[in-house]
């Protein structure tokens, strides 16, 4: 035998090995072709925004181009003595500029969060600096209030200089970097995003849990009746479903009003009195009753499609075993339906987690969540870099979950409907 | 799901505490879509149920907010309906095109980095509203195509397509791969093959994905709100603001047209998906 196997060959003399590897090539390069434009696509106008909130959360230039004229001043003072005339005229003239154009709030919201008792300085400058006279500026800042004599605002200032920074995130947990340039929490009384994180969490455990224990006793229904039946109840999944989120939302405000249908109900039966009627919206139980209706469609789906692949025998199986119907139930089907619970679990708290339009419509002030927060710093502070610092914390956690889900359930195996 | 006939006492109790509880449930779900109907027909401007109504006295009952929403002076919901109607019908279209070739590629078992690709794709699907909203948004700005219809369409496109790949990959799985390899060995062209072979089977994936995609276009608001001036106000921007400043009862008749509206896409999805499984039944 020659040590040389002897190579198939194709018609055209190529060896079949090679012409096998390049027709998987060019079928490779061709499904891949397909998948590129929408990937493309993605790429440039998703993708690569989102990768871009990254650099607007770190972006810390708002401060640095209020004061231009101070921070250039500053690079050469070491930060151990108070400032020198110099800086403190170049920012008497940047403060003045500001004051002109009716800029100067800003710079006192963010300064004062840099160091705590700014805001109230700044604004008296604002007022004393139209009297101010040509030259000696230092002494006249300085008079307006004793703080501007002390070094630890000064040095407030040049911690803002430079034009990145992390800064936001630790605004996002409540934290702030304090004058030794070390991290600490803020005082107990302003902790206001800790608060709004626990709740985005409280509100998506809990509404996840509710859809839960709702949906497994009728996606149980709905896989075991016969085909006629289920398909008619299956619309009562399906249409709200299918139908206008903020249609969905508007039933609830009609019904959670005072005068609402609900309340009518609950002075009909005898719970509570005529006039004193519980405020169910604009709070947290509006988010949640409206939450856990909007969001049980996407649980009791695929419940269903997993129970669905159930045979009906296992359990009888069970039962004739000796089981019974809460043993054979709890044993045999419960475990069964697991991929489904976490499937549809992970889907609800995901979806949860970031809702928006629900809460900021039914949630009142206790009852939003922080999609709200990025929503609101985004159009009414502008402070983008802070709301995209949020989103993707926010971000974060959701893709860890997807992450979960993917590896239990599989992304392609997600069903609709 | 009758209970047979030796079934104990204490477990026919337990079972209809069961279906009791799923009534309930069944309630919760369907029950507040229902409110909107007679209060849309109101002649007050409440949102309550007035005695007339109660008492089912035809003179409680109007068009009064119907003809409100149509003819009303100053009324935004009509330039809202053509624009929210043209942005999704566009969406759809670019959506199902993208989607579909999309799916078609991820279908062949050539394909390399499935998985990531799979989850590049459907990310828009996951990644919470707000957040899409914020980078799209920041993305049209640069562009300069914020506050147009064709930024609101790309960025519909862009949320409408994972329902697309996903429809689409499911009726693909069960697809009979050799009918197209028949097809090219009688001489057929890929992209004939395509349009006469493979599309109509694939055909009921496809609408049911074009469904998905336009109802998500057609409802939806985060990514609007940042990015819609007042030339491209929509629907669910109407609503949005009406449900936020003041509950009018016209707002209820837009909202009776639009669950109309979703019921006739619900029909529409359910018997294409009965013949999707049909057509998979067959070719299995």
């Amino acid at each position: 035998m020659s040590s040389e196997t002897q190579k198939i060959l194709t018609t055209d003399g190529i060896p079949l090995e090679v012409s096998l590897k390049k027709t998987e090539k060019k079928n490779k390069i061709k499904a891949f072709l397909l998948v590129c434009p929408l990937l493309f696509f993605l790429l440039l106008a998703y993708i690569s925004p989102i990768v871009g909130m990254l650099f607007t959360s770190v972006d810390d230039r708002m401060v640095t181009n209020m004061l231009p004229k101070t921070f250039k001043a500053m690079e050469d003072w070491d930060g151990k003595d108070l400032p020198s005339e110099k800086i403190f005229e170049a920012f008497y003239k940047d403060y003045k500029i500001l004051v002109d154009e009716n800029r100067h709030g800003k710079l006192a919201t963010q300064m004062n969060y840099e160091k705590n008792g700014f805001k109230s300085i700044l604004k008296k400058l604002a007022r004393k600096q139209k009297k101010f006279e040509e030259g000696n500026y230092k002494e006249q800042i300085m008079s307006v209030h004793k703080r501007w004599g002390q070094v630890d605002y000064w040095r407030a200032i040049k911690r803002r200089a430079p034009s990145y920074s992390y800064i936001k995130y630790l605004k996002g947990v409540d934290m702030y970097q304090n004058e030794e340039g070390s991290i600490v929490q803020v005082p107990e009384d302003r902790r206001i995003y800790k608060i709004l994180w626990l709740r985005t969490l409280e509100i998506a455990f809990f509404v996840t849990l509710f859809c839960f224990l709702m949906a497994y006793p009728i996606a149980h229904l709905l896989a075991t009746l016969p085909m006629k039946y289920s398909n008619l109840l299956m619309i009562c999944v399906l249409l709200p479903f299918w139908t206008s989120l903020l249609v969905r939302t508007a039933s609830w405000m009609i019904l959670l009003q005072q005068q609402g249908l609900v309340n009518d109900f609950l002075v009909w039966i005898g719970i509570v009195a005529d006039d004193h009627r519980p405020v169910m919206m604009y709070n947290k139980i509006g988010t949640y009753i409206a939450m856990t209706q909007i969001l049980l469609p996407f649980m009791v789906l695929p419940l269903y499609s997993v129970m669905k692949t159930i045979s009906p025998s296992l359990m009888r199986a069970g039962k004739s075993l000796g089981g019974t119907p809460f043993v054979a139930f709890w044993k045999i089907y419960f475990p069964l339906t697991i991929p489904g619970i976490g499937a549809g679990c992970l889907l609800v708290f995901i979806l949860a987690i970031g809702y928006y339009i629900t809460p900021e419509l039914v949630g009142g002030a206790s009852g939003t969540l922080i999609s709200n927060q990025i929503a609101y710093h985004m159009k009414h502070t502008l402070d983008w870099s802070f709301a995209s610092a949020m989103g993707l914390m926010l971000l974060t956690g959701v893709l860890a979950i997807y992450w979960v889900y993917n590896k239990l359930v599989g992304i392609d195996n997600i069903k609709l409907g | 799901m009758a209970l047979p006939k030796y079934t104990e006492p204490h477990y026919r109790i337990w079972h209809y505490i069961y279906l009791f509880l799923c009534g309930c449930v069944f309630f919760f779900l369907i029950a507040p879509l229902f409110v909107i109907f007679p209060l849309s027909f109101n002649t007050e401007e409440f949102l309550v149920f007035t005695e007339g109504m109660k008492r089912l006295d035809p003179d409680a009952f109007s068009l009064r907010w119907y003809k409100d929403m149509i003819y009303g002076t100053k009324n935004p919901w009509g330039l809202a309906a053509k624009n929210s109607f043209f942005i999704a019908i566009f969406a759809t279209i670019g959506s199902v095109i993208l989607g579909t070739v999309a799916a078609l590629g991820l279908s062949s078992r050539h394909m390399p980095y499935k998985g990531i690709i799979m989850a590049t794709l459907i990310s828009p699907m996951i990644v919470p509203l707000i957040i899409s909203g914020v980078a799209i948004f920041f993305f049209m700005a640069k562009v300069g195509l914020a506050a147009t219809h064709i930024g609101i369409i790309l960025a519909h496109i862009i949320l409408g397509t994972p329902f697309v790949v996903i429809t689409v990959t499911a009726t693909l799985s069960g697809f009979d791969h050799s009918v197209t390899r028949a097809a090219s060995s009688l001489g057929s062209d890929p992209v004939n093959t395509f349009m006469k072979i493979t599309l109509p089977l694939i055909l009921p994936g496809v609408i049911s994905g074009g469904l998905f995609a336009f109802v998500t276009s057609f409802d939806e608001v985060v990514i609007v709100l940042f990015l819609a001036g007042l030339d491209n106000t929509t629907i669910p921007i109407q609503m949005w603001t009406g449900l936020r400043e003041q509950l009018s009862p016209t707002i209820l008749s837009v909202a009776t047209c639009l669950i109309v509206l979703s019921t006739l896409i619900l029909v529409a999805a359910e018997l294409l998906r009965r013949r999707s499984e049909r057509i998979r039944g067959i070719s299995r």
